[in-house]
């Protein structure tokens, strides 16, 4: 049928565009955004308008290091931040009791209204096109599609359009994949299979076939949901209420809080039980994942309530966050408790937990596969080492959750742009953003489950603060044409109020006056003998900036956003300049430039297996070569010392490769002939 | 560019037929001219031709040390594209010292670890092929304890360092899943539990650093310590064991001042002797130090042999030091017992019970009986085996102080009562340092680095 259906459509070349975006997910509406936004004509193709910005999963953007995602997003000129802060109906700052590191917004979102808003911005983008069909092929040079098509034997191919199920053709010198959880989907729920995308979308059956045609491995992953309930079937009073933050943090950073000073929502928790526990294991032969029907490898960070009852055997109960999918709907998600099992066991298992003794089903849970690729494929540019001009964000590259995908997504449109426009690349390292650890680990490390963003994954993350996203991203942000002029001054002049500020701070001496002593002591910090630096006054950890405000006479009034960096850069001090030297450590190794296509059998210390990975991987500098599982330390040693004999056998390759060498060594005794 | 000249000993530092010291740099020819003399005449090596080997001797100022074969190779057609020096002298741990010593006083400095191999490198003398045989020796870090040999750290103590490793990686590794699951891992009570960690491995790093500190290196073998008062032959006695003349043996009391260490082979069993300064009450300053490092070392030794002079009574000093070796595995000597004897075994036994044996160290009477007694005491398993080796450089001295230092600053992180995230800062630190000792870590100055893990004079 399939064949069929491909063979009779008839071709014809429909349009010309700029960039083809398939897929209107989170990792496409950025991608496209993105692109349109930098002048760049686009087309973005979605299997249905419905579902421009889905949510099909949890609905809430943000938590834990997803949070500094959507901050980073919209820091760049991502819409992510903005499209949540229009559209939240609850919202919370995690991790409060934490350092500053950890500390990650999240919010609840009105799905509807969600995919609703970020349509409408869509709509309203010069320069973007909005087509509903799927696309089946991807065309490049070699194809011969096009008469002025050239390909020379053994050369990367290089894209040249797409075409549709219905036989259109779509010119384009950039083609961005962000294809989510659609590529040949199916979903699960016990023995009942439907060959459906999320939320019985149809799903993308034919451009897996055209991917492997051109060389394109892909790969299985799978992915769950849990059950919505109707709202009116459930006993909130035996659940405990979580209520959003009295004064609510917009993600964006050009979102006015003012507006964000909204009635909220509320969430519940209740709790899984033993006799939960005991459906679950009583049934695990009729989990498609246990009884070996889904071939998929799923996410150990998002795990199904059956993973969880299996894996953490000894827990007697798991938290279950009941959260609302929106306001004008009577949905009701129940978090933490994805699963495949049948809709029977379902049913059972769902109503042991208390508040939902009578609860109804409004949609099953269910576990969804879908094709997807080894991002080890990719460029930390998203773009294919093998295709030119191809590029994939989102699920397709084997990530899980909205803001993976989102920020993947906007990477991936930054660089077809500046490909198209002839400009360098943007590769964000580990140390700028957890972007940078988010695409540095799809493309480099070995991931044989979905990847989401965690915490624990960024070295330097008492550097990637939410707070600092900004800071650290949106003058880089302006320079590709994203963020606007007045946003970049205002930047400009942010980082400047924080010097003087801290300048001033760590120059003010405060005395032991009685003032002073009663302050400290109604913070219960202990009194001052001598007198001492306003800076140690705010690092004590019962202190901070503002509580000492009284006492700080000369105190100008700073904006809130300023005030914040101060604090946390004063009282933070010797560990965030730790970390410095820990990221300096690190750029080291990942200034030193490894060559081009080169082939690693050459270098003979090496081991045999990482020959092959770095003949695989070809990275591009040794820090990324030492992430390559597989890679040792010795390895790296090896190539170091590789790198450096290149210095005598090879000048010309060597210099090449470290420009800034040549300057120092011109003076050398020239034994470098 | 390398205009000073280094040296080293080549040769494994243990007992062997031939040693060799090699020497690299502008100022060679110039040294080697300085003390050596040709058995015919006062021919000057500076002017012989590259690549010829001459007979003659080391002289110390106008005492001869040894006699020698002296290898030249000129600038380039050297290892190291320099003027290299290569003298064969006879295999013992003295002469090939004191060979050194000259030469170095001479205008030499000591040679770093591979330092010869990195100048090699840096003087475009190693090409790939040749730097092949360079790369195994770091692959030799792959599977460490198999080619140990090149390494200066092995056994107990790279285990050591391993285990600690693997501590701070698992406090690292629950600290973050804390973070990214505090649903089902909870930071409750955890900065109690985690300080009781991180002071364990503060402890056993600094108990690694002292090894360095007391300048010691401790080797394979029973670790003995020679005690006893000034003068009861203490010195005499380890040069019988030694069979050099290592010690400075003189008359006047307290002239040993510093810990003098020795491996010795007694048929098959190790002992890494140290004679130590005398144990007495002293104004000395400098004495003073040497006396308490000998209660020190004979704090940590496995073995204590005790000397006393036999034609001297016993006094306060004797019964303090007996006291001090109540605990200990103990052997005592009563020297000089060819003179008129002052002090009997009853007087000894009275104070402690310990294996009493006579004997002359200087007409080298019963030190068969003190070997089989000591062998003895290894075959009853009273005294153990410390099979750590463990000779740490600079380098590494100064990773474990790193990594001590890191280690501290989790403490105060702790005391301060900081967010459990920010601990793991200081500990990946810790651990990074301490992986680079051990070569699991990649270091910044890595060709530096690399290079200095060749052995000396390769």
């Amino acid at each position: 049928m399939k064949e069929n259906n491909t063979e009779k459509r008839c071709s014809y070349i429909e349009e010309t565009y700029d960039v083809v975006v398939v897929g209107a997910g989170h990792a496409g509406c950025e991608a496209a955004l993105a692109c349109a936004r930098l002048g760049l004509e686009t087309i973005i193709f979605t299997v249905s308008i419905d579902s421009i910005a889905l949510m099909p999963c949890n609905p809430n953007i943000g938590g834990s290091s997803k949070g500094h995602l959507v901050r980073e997003i919209d820091a760049l000129g991502g819409e992510m931040g903005k499209n949540i802060d229009k559209t939240f109906i609850q919202s919370k700052m995690l991790n409060k009791s934490k350092g500053p590191a950890v500390h990650s917004l999240r919010a609840q979102a009105d799905k509807t209204e969600y995919t609703k808003e970020m349509r409408k911005t869509l709509q309203n983008t010069d320069h973007l096109t909005i087509r509903q069909a799927e696309v089946s092929e991807i065309l490049t040079n070699k194809d011969y599609f096009f008469s002025d098509d050239k390909y020379v034997e053994n050369e990367n191919q290089k894209i040249t359009g797409v075409r549709t199920v219905s036989g259109a053709v779509y010119r384009c010198q950039a083609v961005i994949l962000c294809t989510g959880t659609y590529l040949n989907a199916r979903c699960l729920t016990g023995e009942m299979i439907m060959h459906t995308g999320p939320n019985g979308l149809s799903a993308a059956n034919y451009l897996t076939d055209s991917l492997l045609k051109h060389g394109i491995k892909t790969r299985r992953f799978k992915t769950g949901t849990p059950a919505r309930m109707d709202k009116r079937s459930l006993d909130f009073s035996k659940m405990e209420e979580q209520f959003g933050d009295e004064r609510v943090v917009p993600f964006s950073f050009t979102t006015n809080p003012e507006d964000v000073q909204i009635e909220q929502a509320s969430c519940w928790l209740t709790y899984t039980n033993e006799k939960t526990h005991e459906i679950i294991r009583n049934n695990l032969d009729r989990s498609p994942i246990y009884a070996g029907i889904i071939e998929g490898t799923g996410p150990r960070y998002c795990p199904s309530i059956e993973d969880k009852v299996v894996k953490f055997a000894d827990k007697d109960r798991h938290q279950i966050f009941i959260e609302p999918e929106g306001l004008s709907t009577n949905e009701m998600y129940v978090g933490g408790m994805s699963s495949s099992l049948p809709e029977d066991v379902q049913y059972a298992m769902y109503r042991t937990l208390p508040g939902l003794e009578n609860a109804k089903i409004v949609r099953n849970a269910y576990a969804i596969e879908y094709d997807c690729i080894d991002a080890n494929l990719l460029y930390p540019t998203l773009e294919f080492k093998k295709i030119q001009g191809l590029f994939s964000g989102g699920q397709f590259n084997g990530s899980s959750g909205y803001e993976e995908a989102a920020g993947q997504g906007l990477i991936a449109g930054i660089n077809a742009a500046m490909k198209i426009k002839g400009k360098e690349p943007l590769v964000l390292d580990r140390s700028l953003a957890y972007i940078g650890v988010l695409i540095d680990d799809l493309v480099t490390k070995s991931n044989r489950e979905p990847y989401r963003m965690m915490t624990s994954r960024a070295e330097y993350r008492l550097l990637l603060r939410q707070d600092n996203a900004d800071l650290r991203l949106s003058k880089i942000g302006y320079e590709i044409g994203l963020i606007s002029k007045e946003r970049y001054d205002w930047i400009c002049q942010k980082e400047q109020m924080i010097e003087q500020e801290i300048k001033r701070v760590n120059s003010v001496k405060i005395g032991a006056n009685e003032k002073v002593q009663k302050l400290l002591e109604s913070y219960g910090s202990i009194p001052l003998n001598t007198g001492t630096m306003l800076s140690d006054l705010i690092r004590r950890p019962e202190l901070d900036y503002e509580k000492l405000a009284e006492i700080d006479e000369n105190r100008q009034k700073l904006p809130d956003e300023v005030i914040e960096q101060v604090n946390i850069l004063i009282k933070y001090e010797g560990y965030i300049t730790r970390q410095i030297k820990q990221v300096e450590k690190f750029k080291k190794l990942e200034k030193k430039r490894l060559p081009e296509n080169f082939d690693y059998c050459e270098v003979s210390g090496l081991r045999i297996e990482a020959q092959q990975k770095l003949n695989e991987f070809q990275p591009l500098n040794i820090g990324q070569a030492g992430r390559i599982s597989g890679v040792t330390p010795a390895d790296v040693s090896v190539l170091l010392v590789y790198l450096e004999q290149l210095k005598y056998s090879n000048p010309e390759l060597f210099y090449k490769l470290n420009p800034d060498e040549s300057n120092l060594s011109g003076l050398d005794d020239g034994k470098g002939e | 560019m390398h205009s000073d000249t280094i040296a080293a000993i080549a040769t494994a530092m243990s007992p062997s037929g031939i040693g060799i010291i090699r020497m690299s740099g502008e100022e060679s020819l110039a040294i080697i001219d300085k003390v050596y003399h040709s058995k015919y005449g006062h021919k000057k090596l500076s002017e012989c031709d590259s690549h010829t080997v001459h007979y003659g001797y080391i002289y110390d100022d106008n005492k001869l040390v040894d006699e020698v074969m002296v290898l030249l190779m000129k600038a380039p057609n050297s290892y190291t594209r320099e003027d290299t020096v290569e003298i064969d002298c006879h295999g013992g741990v003295y002469v090939m010292k004191r060979i050194l010593e000259i030469i170095i006083r001479s205008g030499a400095r000591p040679a770093e670890p591979g330092e010869f191999t990195r100048r090699a490198f840096l003087n475009g003398r190693i090409d790939l092929t040749q730097a092949e045989s360079v790369i195994d020796i770091i692959n030799a870090k792959n599977d460490f304890a198999l080619k140990s040999s090149l390494n200066q750290l092995k056994g107990a103590v790279c285990q050591e360092i391993k285990e600690i490793r693997g501590r701070i990686l698992h406090e690292i590794a629950f600290i973050e899943s804390a973070l990214d699951d505090p649903e089902h891992i909870s930071l409750e009570s955890y900065p109690q539990s985690i300080h009781i960690v991180v002071d364990n491995e503060i402890k056993k790093i600094e108990k690694l650093l002292e090894s360095f500190d007391n300048g010691r290196i401790l080797k394979e073998g029973i670790n003995t310590v020679i005690v006893g008062k000034p003068n009861a032959g203490k010195s005499s006695l380890l040069n019988i064991l030694v069979g050099e003349e290592r010690a400075i043996v003189t008359e006047i009391a307290g002239t040993t001042r510093d810990v003098l260490e020795e491996q010795i082979n007694l048929n098959g069993i190790t002992l890494n002797v140290m004679d130590t300064a005398g144990i007495r009450k002293t104004d000395n300053v400098v004495e003073k130090i040497g006396v308490d490092r000998a209660r020190k070392y004979a704090a940590q030794a496995d073995l204590v042999i005790y000397v006393i002079d036999a034609s001297a009574e016993l006094d306060d000093s004797d019964y303090e030091i007996m006291e001090m070796l109540q605990d200990k595995q103990t052997i005592i000597l009563l020297n000089k017992s060819d003179l008129d004897i002052k002090v009997s075994l009853n007087d000894i036994k009275r104070h402690i019970d310990k294996v009493v044996i006579p004997i002359s160290a200087k007409e080298h009477q019963g030190m068969e009986e003190l070997e089989d007694t000591i062998k003895e005491m290894f075959f009853r398993g009273e005294v153990t085996f410390n099979d750590e080796v463990f000779a740490i450089n600079i380098r590494q001295k100064t990773s474990l102080q790193i990594s001590l230092e890191c280690l501290h600053h989790v403490m105060e992180s702790i005391e301060d009562g900081m967010p459990e995230d920010m601990y793991s800062i200081d500990l990946m630190d810790a651990y990074e340092e301490l992986g680079k000792i051990i070569g699991e870590s990649v270091d910044d100055d890595l060709v530096d680095e690399i290079f200095s893990k060749f052995c000396m004079g390769k």
